[in-house]
């Protein structure tokens, strides 16, 4: 790592974030082949790298709540919050971008009938009812233990979501990955694989902004209660 | 345009307006942030001032 990038990681991150979403862009438009679900399977290389980045967002909010309840690390309570926010943006977006995949391959915006859509978005409002639980309570010892012990429960189904539609029997939802691996060709696959990496790197760097943004307002209300 | 390229063109549309409306909070927030460090240097000053006008001068003597 060069000292450049160890002096600025929010501006070397935010370099390597739009590096790798505009390498992703041109692989999806002009490397990736069209399959037999025509233009609209360009969707899937953002939606499912967005989906899986909410999953991943929501995980690392469980493990920082963890580390909160289990060594009292000071600032984990605020990671795990800033994680979950990430999560729920990257959720919407996922909610979004597959319903407009499903207009064009269902021909409806929600399929009802289909547990993976369902039980995303049980996940989706389960994080968004975080935020209510949060902001009822004061801030202090008792919100942070409230908001880590709730964020452990909805780690509890990523699996199930992730799972389910392998699980269920019908399969209107499309299955990609499999026990067999990947069910696309070597050239959509290192393109999915881009394209995971900048949504991956997105998280992140919006994830290390946002905090740098909290810590930085926490540490101004501290310095005006000490100078008025 | 056919409906197919619309909607592909809507989804990442979709992606953009919410990373650049992401992006625009934070920037309106840390422009706030900006404005409160200015106003507590301001006070910081201020005090300063205050402080160094109330110390004892300092007079010769012999």
């Amino acid at each position: 790592m060069s000292t450049w990038s160890r002096n600025n990681p929010l501006t070397a991150l935010a370099v390597l974030t739009t590096a790798l979403l505009g390498a992703s862009v041109v692989l999806i438009f002009f490397y990736a082949p069209v399959d037999q679900d025509g233009l609209n399977q360009k969707i899937f290389y953002f939606h499912v790298p967005i989906a899986l980045t909410s999953y991943a967002c929501f995980g690392w909010g469980a493990l920082k709540a963890f580390l909160h309840l289990w060594k009292r690390l000071p600032s984990a309570d605020l990671e795990s919050y800033v994680a979950i926010h990430q999560g729920v943006i990257f959720g919407a977006m996922t909610l979004v971008t597959g319903s407009i995949w499903a207009k064009v391959r269902w021909n409806a915006w929600w399929v009802w009938g289909d547990e993976q859509l369902v039980l995303f978005l049980v996940l989706f409002l389960f994080y968004c009812a975080y935020f209510m639980l949060r902001f009822s309570v004061d801030p202090g010892p008792q919100r942070a233990n409230l908001s880590a012990v709730y964020a452990l429960f909805g780690v509890v189904l990523i699996p199930v979501s992730f799972l389910a539609i392998r699980l269920a029997n019908s399969y209107i939802h499309p299955t990609v990955f499999t026990s067999s691996g990947p069910q696309m060709a070597t050239s959509q696959f290192a393109t999915f694989c881009v394209a995971w990496a900048a949504m991956l790197s997105l998280a992140y760097f919006l994830y290390r902004f946002e905090l740098a943004g909290k810590r930085l307002d926490a540490n101004l209300r501290e310095l005006r209660e000490l100078i008025t | 345009m056919t409906s197919q390229e619309k909607y592909v063109a809507a989804a990442y549309l979709v992606v953009f307006l919410f990373v650049l409306a992401y992006v625009v909070i934070m920037a309106a927030k840390l422009s706030r942030l900006g404005r409160d460090v200015a106003e507590l240097t301001a006070l910081a000053r201020e005090r300063k001032a205050r402080t160094s006008d109330q110390a004892p001068k300092q007079v010769k003597v012999g």
